[in-house]
């Protein structure tokens, strides 16, 4: 990575201008051909460090309900209960953590309703207590990296 | 005003992966059945109403040499979790700040992900926060696996 790649980063994560020609706009304002960018985006997503370009969608305004649950498994069950976590499309995220609450996930769901019958189901799946934690208030959500900060 | 399936197609697409090409949204758009007029329209009012947060890149954070994050969980006083959690969220290396409402035996409540190049550096970024918020009593929690990562299907 170079430093027009950070700066083509920095710029992608912000967004995508929403114009016509949105990687020529962006080829402008770094002085290199349309072309380049293209080329430069598509090494950056071959060497894993752009996942996808897209909408990042906001679950709250959305209509979804979330929540962040924390469980204590056994450590000789974690890989069969995080399969049946897992197994749920709702569940997004998934952490093992060295804590007493060892295993972290999140569950987005349609409804409020839908969030607890799957709460139910993963309790009833594996027989262990699922703590769920969810939002009285976000301070802050960014997923962009500063790739000039130091 | 579009009709809702073609709305959900578009959802769809645009939680996939955007064509890297020199008109993406008319690609989009003749996808979907719409014009590329419309898809941008569409775009700009879903951002301007607050579904959409952003189009963009989607980064994996660890590639970028931001390899050591934590969830850190602070115990902080109800009264005292707006200015807390608003001090936190100030900060660079916290990428999500949330108040959550958390049971008797985890009264940590003010959940912040902090991310940053190497472990000692974590630590001391960890340090300066709680000094800045003025909170002792906190839990690292480190993540030792990832064992899933997705997104949100909406649709």
């Amino acid at each position: 990575m170079d430093s027009i790649d950070r700066r083509l980063l920095n710029i992608l994560q912000q967004g995508i201008p929403l114009v016509s020609c949105p990687f020529l706009e962006i080829a402008d304002s770094l002085g290199i051909s349309e072309e380049e960018v293209m080329t430069r985006i598509s090494h950056l997503k071959q060497d894993g460090i752009i996942r996808r370009l897209g909408g990042v969608f906001d679950s709250p305004a959305m209509g979804m309900k979330s929540t962040l649950c924390a469980m204590t498994v056994p450590p000789e069950r974690i890989k069969e209960v995080a399969g049946r976590v897992n197994a749920f499309t709702e569940v997004t995220h998934n952490y093992l953590r060295d804590d007493k609450f060892n295993m972290w996930f999140t569950v987005t769901a349609s409804s409020a309703q839908a969030l607890e019958t799957i709460l139910n189901k993963i309790m009833s799946d594996t027989g262990v207590k699922v703590t769920s934690m969810p939002v009285l208030q976000r301070y802050k959500i960014k997923v962009v990296f500063d790739l000039d900060e130091e | 005003m579009k009709n809702d399936d073609v709305l959900d197609l578009l959802i769809k697409e645009l939680q996939g992966d955007l064509p890297v090409v020199s008109r993406p949204y008319l690609a989009l758009a003749e996808k979907v059945g719409l014009t590329e007029d419309e898809v941008i329209d569409i775009i700009n009012r879903w951002q301007t109403e607050g579904l959409m947060r952003r189009l963009g890149a989607v980064v994996r954070h660890n590639r970028l040499g931001f390899a050591s994050n934590a969830l850190v969980a602070w115990k902080v006083d109800a009264s005292e979790c707006d200015r807390v959690g608003n001090s936190l969220a100030a900060s660079s290396r916290v990428s999500h700040c949330y108040w959550r409402q958390t049971p008797a035996d985890w009264p940590y409540n003010i959940f912040s992900m902090i991310h940053a190049r190497t472990r000692p550096e974590l630590a001391s970024i960890i340090e300066e926060l709680a000094a800045q918020v003025g909170i002792n009593e906190y839990k690292t929690i480190t993540s030792m696996r990832e064992l899933k990562k997705t997104s949100v299907h909406y649709r």
